[in-house]
């Protein structure tokens, strides 16, 4: 991979862990306790926020909240633009969603396509009573009808600007980054 | 990431990083077979011909439940009651269906070569559901996918395959497909169903079914195709059966669990009795339902833009 030119580090490691228990908190009260609630991860990032969130809720309420995970793969919209197919992995929704409040994690909020999919593919398993939707940073410039109901933090963005999630378990640190998007691959 | 081929034709010469990818993405297609809403929206807007010259249930029911689980729309054309009972050639009937917009292909035949064949005459992809003594690729992806479900990989397992190797495209597929993946393989049946050239592909060959369920972890057995008897290549079918039948007596002389597996149909009592195909060790349920979701990940995997007009 090519070196991005870092522009700022926008979280960094303390603040994603404070942002992560605010979001817990707040999820809590929205819904008053956790007692319908699942929380679903959106591959590959948002699947670690998630679980990282239903450790805090665990250690704020004492109680279990279900985690599944979800990939959206094969719901995208850009399907017949594209050469090569991505690999499918797997999605693990080991409970039945129906009438439950179902918190749907992703870490950046960008065009909301992703969340559009997501919302897709989630309702193939069931009817959920409320989704609702969970963000780590919301970065502008929605193409679709979508908001978030939980944000970690709105970042204006120019369009020619990366946010980037780096997440321990999944890039060996934890930060959000805002980078310059690489240049367009010939 | 995706496959180097636009088209399925065979195993042969199929990568191993690429028989892992659809491997890989077939079990994750597994998952979405067991929703309460089995169907995903991906091939939708794409056309699929199932295009079988020849008599076939479980494959094309296999291949057109994978195509509406993934959305896309299907047309079947079977040879009787078609155009071909009329004496069209294949070209023609392929390139008037193709003047339909047709983005895939699954064809069986009789021939072998005809799916490559249609690679020239059309645009479309194609998928080889069979031809002639060719192959049966989606056969050995799904036998593999089930093995490497039980037993957690495919290299170093010991596969025997057991009957009419020579008439046999599930064998060739088979061969090629768990050679390339470290398994060991050997072929066993009566020496008048062994092919001309067995012994440089790479596999141990033995006429004693006895011996080979001794080497063997996983006997794959195939089909006696009984249309073939009469032609003088065995004496009758009870000799076929005491010769090389697999048996309760048979498996209880290995002091060993051998897996069991059968393409299907089974001829029950002759190269395989029933309480064999229906014991806790047979996989053979498992093999068809595992075809469907190897079948999509390879729908999945063609259905990339084809002529690469649109690669943004």
């Amino acid at each position: 991979m090519e070196s991005l030119k870092i522009k700022a580090e926008v979280i960094d490691h303390d603040d994603l862990r404070r942002i992560i228990t605010r979001l817990a908190h707040e999820m809590i009260e929205r819904n008053k306790g956790t007692e319908r609630m699942l929380v679903v991860g959106i591959r590959t990032r948002g699947a670690v926020l998630a679980e990282r969130i239903v450790k805090t809720i665990q250690k704020i309420e004492g109680k279990a909240v279900p985690l599944g995970i979800l990939d959206i793969t094969l719901y995208r919209d850009d399907f017949r633009k594209r050469l090569r197919q991505p690999k499918v992995q797997i999605s693990d929704i080991p409970f039945e969603i129906d009438d439950r409040d179902v918190l749907l994690v992703d870490d950046v909020l960008f065009t909301g396509r992703t969340s559009r999919a997501a919302l897709d593919a989630l309702m193939d398993f069931g009817r959920p009573s409320s989704v609702q939707l969970v963000v780590l940073v919301d970065r502008g410039h929605r193409e679709l009808p979508i908001r978030a109901d939980y944000v970690g933090k709105s970042i204006p963005t120019s369009i020619g600007e990366e946010v980037q999630v780096r997440l321990l378990e999944t890039d060996g640190e934890d930060c959000v980054l805002l980078v310059e998007a690489p240049k367009e691959e010939a | 990431m995706g496959l180097q081929s636009r088209h399925l034709l065979g195993l042969e010469g199929v990568s191993k990083d690429d028989i892992h990818l659809i491997l890989d993405n077939a079990v994750s297609f597994k998952e979405i077979l067991k929703r309460p809403i089995p169907k995903v929206p991906t091939l939708r807007g794409k056309t699929v011909l199932n295009l079988f010259y020849e008599a076939s249930t479980r494959t094309r029911i296999s291949f057109e439940l994978a195509e509406k689980r993934l959305s896309a729309d299907t047309v079947n054309f079977s040879k009787t009651g078609s155009s071909v009972a009329k004496g069209e050639t294949l070209k023609d009937t392929i390139r008037n269906i193709e003047a339909m917009n047709i983005d895939m292909v699954v064809v069986r035949h009789a021939a072998a070569g005809v799916p490559l064949f249609l690679t020239k005459c059309v645009d479309a992809a194609i998928i080889n559901a069979g031809d002639g003594m060719h192959e049966h690729p989606t056969q050995a992806l799904l036998d593999m996918m089930t093995l490497r479900e039980k037993y957690g990989k495919l290299g170093g397992l010991k596969v025997a395959i057991l009957g009419d190797v020579a008439h046999s495209r599930v064998a060739r597929s088979n061969i090629f497909g768990l050679l390339t993946m470290g398994a060991e393989v050997m072929v066993c049946g009566p020496k008048t169903l062994m092919p001309y050239g067995i012994d440089e592909m790479g596999v141990e060959v033995s006429y004693s079914v006895d011996a080979a369920l001794e080497w063997a972890d996983v006997i794959n057995i195939l089909r006696i195709q009984l249309e073939r008897q009469g032609k003088g290549l065995f004496p009758s079918i009870r000799e076929y059966h005491t010769e090389f039948g697999v048996t309760k007596k048979r498996l209880e002389k290995m002091d060993k669990v051998i897996t069991i597996m059968h393409p299907g149909p089974i001829n029950r009592g002759v190269e395989l009795d029933s309480d064999i195909a229906d014991s806790e060790n047979s996989v053979i349920l498992k093999q068809v339902t595992n075809g469907v979701a190897v079948r999509m990940a390879v729908l999945y995997l063609l259905s990339g833009n084809e002529g690469g007009e649109e690669s943004s």
